[in-house]
């Protein structure tokens, strides 16, 4: 086999597996109250990163220098923003309270 | 960019699919419209990010019923994950097909990725479909309007791509396999790639935890 069919192929496997194990802890309750949101949680961001690597090709090593830079730039973006509006806002709501 | 990115082998890729170039000059400019297209791709991801804090907080400060106990369904979401799942795979299988130039490998491909999404729209469009007559329309709740939000960008994404990978089997058709066809498929496949892994932090942030309350 193809090394470039191989990488699809077993991403493609893993991914499946853990929207498998993501559905089920939501559906058959496999896990309770916090445990199973972090579970959830950490699967949605193996997932992700799985994708990247398998199916959009990440990979610093045969990658230029810009598209680190690009990444890292908009994770960092994300962080602020995203971060930045959930802690400012829970806050607000947990001070009308 | 500079253009201390060639070097005596060529060009160096930009992340994505390689495709085999005639010449430096073709390849130079494939990869220069990846990048470009890699910072708008980065610019969408912000948007989704955004989407789902704002459904966080509105979920949060929601205070009127239906909350998401009522409203989610995960007999929507899950065959939609997994038609949005195999559709990523299958795409690359077209590019793959692409970069070894089996036209039929290509055409078939695309086809069935697109009719795999297709099938997820339709899916999808049901969903909201139930939620229209149940009375759960965005300008109920908080909850809902961040649920139609982040759920109906996504959507409006997919619709778009498949007009798009429509657009693109058509001008294979009629153009042949030129290099800046070619090119654009393996941006199309990045774009593809890209909606899958916002759909993936939609269900782990929207339909799971949602469920997870009932």
């Amino acid at each position: 086999m193809r090394r470039v069919d191989a990488i699809h192929l077993a991403g493609y496997a893993a991914s499946l597996a853990l929207t498998l194990a993501a559905f089920g802890i939501a559906k058959f309750g496999w896990l309770d109250g916090t445990i199973a949101l972090v579970a959830i949680g950490l699967a949605g961001l193996v997932q992700a990163a799985i994708h990247l690597r398998a199916f959009l090709h990440l990979d610093f090593k045969g990658s230029q220098r810009e598209d680190l830079q690009l990444l890292l730039f908009a994770a960092v973006l994300i962080a602020i923003m995203v971060g930045g509006s959930l802690w400012i806002m829970f806050d607000l709501g947990h001070r009308m309270m | 960019m500079t253009d201390t990115t060639t070097d005596s082998q060529g060009v160096r890729p930009h992340a994505g699919i390689p495709l085999e170039h005639p010449d430096a000059e073709t390849a130079h400019a494939t990869e220069r419209a990846v990048f470009g297209f890699w910072i708008f791709l980065m610019s969408d991801l912000v948007v989704f990010a955004l989407l789902l804090a704002t459904y966080a907080v509105l979920l949060k400060g929601n205070s009127s019923a239906p909350g998401p106990a009522e409203v989610i369904e995960l007999a929507y979401a899950f065959p939609e994950t997994l038609l949005l799942l195999t559709s990523t795979l299958t795409l690359t299988f077209a590019t793959v097909a692409l970069r070894e130039d089996r036209a039929r490998g290509v055409y078939g491909w695309t086809f069935l990725s697109l009719a795999l999404g297709a099938g997820f729209l339709a899916l999808e469009g049901a969903e909201f479909a139930g939620l229209i007559n149940k009375g759960h329309v965005p300008q109920v709740n908080g909850f809902l309007s961040g649920y139609w939000l982040a759920i109906g960008t996504h959507g409006l994404h997919v619709a778009i791509g498949v007009v798009w990978g429509l657009i693109l089997i058509a001008q294979f058709w009629i153009y042949g396999f030129c290099p800046a066809i070619r090119s654009r498929l393996v941006r199309f496949s990045l774009y593809w790639h890209m909606l899958d892994v916002v759909w993936i932090a939609i269900f782990t942030v929207i339909y799971l935890p949602g469920s997870l309350v009932s």
